[in-house]
């Protein structure tokens, strides 16, 4: 079934969980460096590796960063809360159980306001978010495409195993519509520019820092229960996010449709097909036999700590959005066009260094934004934000018109120094001379005749012919106005 | 036997070195009587002469023990200042993971495991100087009360070499009585190391839960075990569990206060007068009634004794007893069944391929595991795997850990009563081999129900000789509240003075230091 007419007949309910890897030093239970890449197996410690006798100690940053990020999406942080073992048996997990939180999250009970390309704003529950380990990496040798299916052997690389995480679990996403898709991948790019913000992430989607499980069910009307859901595992980009959740939509509606039940089950995303695939069956009755952590004492954040972690909460993306908005006088759509290209953080620096925020974006969203592409580089590595601000003070000081300050930015663009620099060092700078716009004046008067004679008859358009001739003497220096009034003295003088 | 072959060494020859106490080793050393390297070489001399009859070990370490001696030997020569005890050497159960040093933890699963790691109590005794004579046999993982269960060989016990020597701490509570280690490391998760003390004539202490770092100490139930010394006094293990104990911070359970006196607390045990007015609580529940009539008469005596020494003894009533041992039989194999999953041949230890079918890791961790571990612990895993399946926890696990919460209290009510609460350890001395295998387990677990409750509520408890009953040691155990184990050193020496004053001398000087060659013959078939 088409997309469309899924969501025509049936009612999508979305419900996303987020793993987050927090940029801590170490691990979330023990010395071994967090860091990405490294040799197999390098960053590891008898803890890391569930080696016996090893036992594990809480990351007293990660709880930290944990409380930031509960506190940033509107949670209660628990007085006191426990560690959890998650039993299961897989080679990536070193102890063969996961040290998660299950009964006792240090966060739960938030919510956050998700904004759609539209300037819609979809509220989004938060039921929890817990700290948890991250599990080690499988690598299948010898069979086809790193499955496991059809490999000789595999691999097991550790150095990820106890990477501290936090899992984010909404509350059931009702009303999205024929919009799941969008506010399942707008859900989660705003996650992901919290995490930036709250400085605990590098969150890099391509890295696996930040990695959904979307689930969707559907159900005949919204007034109706919810279906049977499926959760598809590890979707890495919004744009695979949501092309999952349209391929659920317009499968389950298939599966409803043709009179049978959908399947509670686990899928995997394919990045080549954007289908989905099914995983293991995944019921309620899937045990992991959960049991509080005898290992670890209880977490409690004292109180006055939350309270300072709150204080010094950084402005969170949305805030921001709405305080710039006020400051700039600028429109929603302007604003949305900026955050889109990732140029929020530049052009708030360029106002806060001097320029006026409708050139500070017109610099970063035109001609920066031009060059980049055409070099295929990020804005930000062609120029700093001082250096546009002081561009446009050059050009606002009438020492830069439009198109010399394009050649001057364009030399800024190839590292060779400050606006100032490059205008001086390529003598660019408007030509303020009398004597030299003078000569180019005189010059371009004696040489054509015909048009002086026109502008003494009135025909003042006719001034612009003496302009080119007059800006190729003064290589494009000349300053219009200034030629302009020069003119108009000679021949009337 | 001994240093017979040492006739220059001034004195050390006149002596056995292994009959002295590790207190008397450690002034003699500080005195410059004799050298580690000689006591060492008469304890390893005296390991190689009994080992066949008594089985104490897994691994003995001489090359490593005769270097940590002659190491402390150049620095003491050198004027270094050396902790009190170093020199003296020590015995560690093969549960505690030694860096380069083979630690099996008496299961197969484990039989070639070289840790890359040391754990922390190892790396204290190093520190302080104390060489490791070698790791001690236990029963697997820890699990049982016999040392049967070991699966490399038994253990007998010296007093009577057709008994067991108790477990799972058997190898080094037999190490201890047979004399070939005067101090042993052992662990207690309920009663591991009180009741092979009891068995053996020899002191256990159980400290409080996180007085001594877990770090590097195989867990069997993490929130109930605990490491814990034994010596053939009360002073003795005071001293080792003195240095083992304190804060660690990669055990996050570990206590973060001070480590208390217990040292200076033996020493004021045995002052005259020391028991006057302390309250010793004899627990309904665990009452001599049930006990052998050997057993209940060695320990009604020292009650006398200790009456007689300006004592009181009070009755308190701990209902919640009757609970603690169903409790347990459920907490314990719960978290054994996550603890032990880690043996899966993916990273270290036995890796067994199936015979028959695909080789993928679910079935080579299968397979590892079914040929690795023996029937207890497998019998241990599936309780605690059932007890902890969905649909049945609230009933098994949440229970017990409701009726952890009572035995603690009723421990809390009882110490309002009682300085410290009394009673045998054991319900019997040394059973003979194989008697356990005859009868069905539940038999063999009800023999832990008094020492239990202390692994449940947290609070420390010893085991020290209370004389004999028909030549086989009785132990009587001492409870204290939690983080109050400089207490039961305190009454623990008292005890210890009086029964030593009633028998005209220590029960473990009586011990025999020659084992039938008969026994000899069994051990070397059962191995």
């Amino acid at each position: 079934m088409k997309y469309q007419d899924a969501v025509a007949k049936y009612d999508p309910v979305l419900g996303i969980e987020v793993h987050v890897e927090l940029g801590t030093a170490t691990k979330m239970f023990d010395a071994a460096p967090n860091t990405f890449g490294g040799g197999p197996n390098e960053n590891t410690t008898p803890a890391s590796l569930g080696l016996p006798g090893a036992l594990p100690s809480v990351n007293g940053k990660a709880v930290e960063y944990a409380v930031r990020i509960g506190l940033a999406l509107g949670c209660e942080i628990a007085e006191s809360c426990r560690f959890a073992r998650k039993n299961y048996f897989y080679p990536d997990v070193p102890k063969n159980f996961q040290t998660s939180q299950y009964d006792e999250p240090i966060a739960f009970d938030g919510q956050i306001d998700v904004e759609l390309e539209d300037g819609t704003i979809v509220p989004v529950q938060i039921e929890r978010a817990h700290m948890e380990e991250d599990a080690g990496k499988n690598t299948h040798v010898g069979g086809a495409a790193g499955r496991i299916h059809g490999a000789e052997h595999s691999l097991v690389d550790y150095n990820r195993a106890g990477v501290p995480l936090v899992e984010i679990v909404t509350r059931p996403i009702e009303g999205a519509g024929e919009r799941a898709p969008e506010v399942a991948a707008a859900y989660v790019r705003t996650l992901r520019d919290i995490f930036r913000a709250l400085d605990v992430s590098e969150a890099r989607m391509e890295q696996g820092n930040v990695r959904a499980d979307i689930n969707v069910s559907l159900r005949e009307s919204p007034d109706a229960p919810l279906g049977t859901r499926t959760e598809t595992k590890n979707v890495n980009s919004f744009r695979s996010i949501e092309r999952a959740v349209r391929f659920e939509v317009a499968r389950q509606a298939d599966v409803l449709d043709a009179g049978e039940a959908v399947v509670q089950e686990t899928r995997h995303f394919h990045e080549d097909t954007g289908g989905t695939s099914p995983g293991r069956p995944k019921s309620d009755a899937d045990d992991y036999r959960y049991f509080p952590e005898p290992d670890l004492v209880p977490v409690a954040p004292p109180r006055e700590w939350v309270e300072e972690i709150r204080a010094a909460l950084p402005e969170l993306p949305a805030a921001r959005r709405r305080r710039l908005l006020g400051e700039w006088g600028i429109g929603e759509l302007e604003m949305r066009d900026i955050i889109n290209a990732g140029l929020l953080d530049q052009v708030e620096a360029t106002v806060a260094a001097g320029a006026g925020p409708d050139a500070a974006r017109k610099w970063w969203m035109g001609e920066i934004a031009r060059l980049a592409k055409q070099s295929e580089v990020s804005p930000e590595a062609l120029a700093t934000p001082e250096a546009v601000a002081e561009l446009q003070q050059l050009v606002e000081a009438g020492k830069l018109n439009d198109k010399l300050a394009r050649k001057v930015l364009a030399g800024v663009a190839e590292g060779r120094g400050m606006p100032a620099e490059v205008m001086a060092a390529d003598g660019l700078e408007i030509v303020q001379d009398d004597g030299a716009l003078e000569a180019a004046v005189e010059a371009a008067l004696a040489d054509n005749p015909d048009v002086v004679e026109k502008i003494r008859g009135g025909k003042m358009q006719a001034i612009g012919a003496l302009m080119g001739p007059i800006m190729k003497a003064t290589r494009g220096q000349a300053d219009a106005g200034k030629a302009r009034e020069l003119i108009l003295a000679k021949i009337n003088g | 036997m001994g240093e017979q072959n040492s006739p220059n060494s001034t004195g050390a020859a006149d002596r056995d070195l292994t009959s002295l106490t590790a207190a008397q080793l450690a002034a003699g050393l500080t005195a410059g009587e004799y050298s580690s390297t000689e006591v060492t070489r008469a304890h390893l001399d005296r390991i190689e002469a009994t080992e066949a009859q008594i089985g104490s070990f897994i691994t003995v370490t001489p090359d490593a023990a005769l270097a940590a001696a002659a190491d402390v030997d150049r620095r003491r020569a050198a004027g270094e200042e050396l902790h009190p005890y170093a020199g003296v050497p020590v015995a560690l159960k093969d549960l505690v993971v030694t860096q380069g040093i083979r630690t099996t933890a008496g299961s197969k699963i484990l039989e070639d495991w070289v840790p890359p790691y040391d754990a922390t109590v190892y790396a204290k005794i190093r520190a302080a100087g104390l060489p490791v004579l070698g790791k001690t046999n236990l029963d697997e993982f820890a699990m049982g009360s016999t040392t049967e269960h070991s699966a490399f060989h038994v253990t007998r016990n010296p007093w009577d070499t057709d008994t067991v020597p108790g477990g799972s701490s058997g190898g080094a509570a037999s190490a201890a009585a047979a004399f070939q280690a005067p101090l042993s490391v052992g662990t207690d998760t309920g009663g591991s190391v009180r009741q092979p003390a009891a068995f053996t004539g020899t002191v256990g202490v159980k400290p409080t839960y996180g007085s001594v770092s877990r770090y590097g100490i195989i867990a069997m139930a993490s929130s109930l075990d605990q490491v814990g010394p034994i010596g053939r006094t009360v002073a003795d293990a005071a001293a080792l569990h003195q240095l083992m104990a304190g804060h660690d911070p990669h055990d996050s359970t570990s206590l973060r206060e001070p480590v208390p006196d217990f040292l200076a607390a033996a020493a004021a045990g045995t002052r005259e007068g020391s028991l006057k007015g302390r309250r010793l609580g004899v627990v309904k529940q665990i009452m001599s009634d049930g006990c052998a009539s050997g057993v209940a008469a060695a320990f009604d005596r020292v009650l006398a004794l200790a009456e007689a020494a300006g004592a009181e003894i009070v009755e308190v009533d701990m209902p919640s007893l009757s609970y603690a041992l169903d409790a347990y039989y459920l907490l314990m194999p719960s978290e054994v069944s996550s603890n032990l999953a880690r043996y899966d041949g993916m990273r270290f230890g036995l890796r067994v391929e199936p015979e028959t079918g695909p080789v993928t890791a679910e079935t080579v961790m299968a397979a590892t595991r079914a040929a690795g571990f023996g029937s207890e612990i497998k019998r241990r895993i599936l309780l605690g795997t059932y007890a902890l399946s969905a649909g049945y926890y609230d009933a098994y696990y949440g229970s017990a850990q409701k009726v952890r919460t009572l035995v603690q209290r009723d421990f809390a009510a009882a110490f309002e009563q009682a300085d410290v609460l009394v009673s045998p350890t054991a319900a019997t001395t040394a059973l003979p081999f194989g008697e356990e295998e005859s009868g069905d387990p539940m038999a063999l677990y009800v023999g832990d129900s008094s020492t239990i409750p202390a692994n449940l509520a947290g609070i420390p408890g010893m085991s020290l000789p209370a004389g004999l009953a028909e030549g086989m040691p009785v132990g009587f155990q001492l409870l204290a509240p939690a983080r109050e184990d400089a207490r039961l050193y305190e009454v623990g020496a008292a005890v210890e003075a009086l029964v030593s004053a009633d028998r005209g001398g220590p029960v473990w000087q009586s011990a025999p230091t020659q084992y039938s060659s008969e026994a000899a013959a069994a051990t070397a078939t059962n191995a």
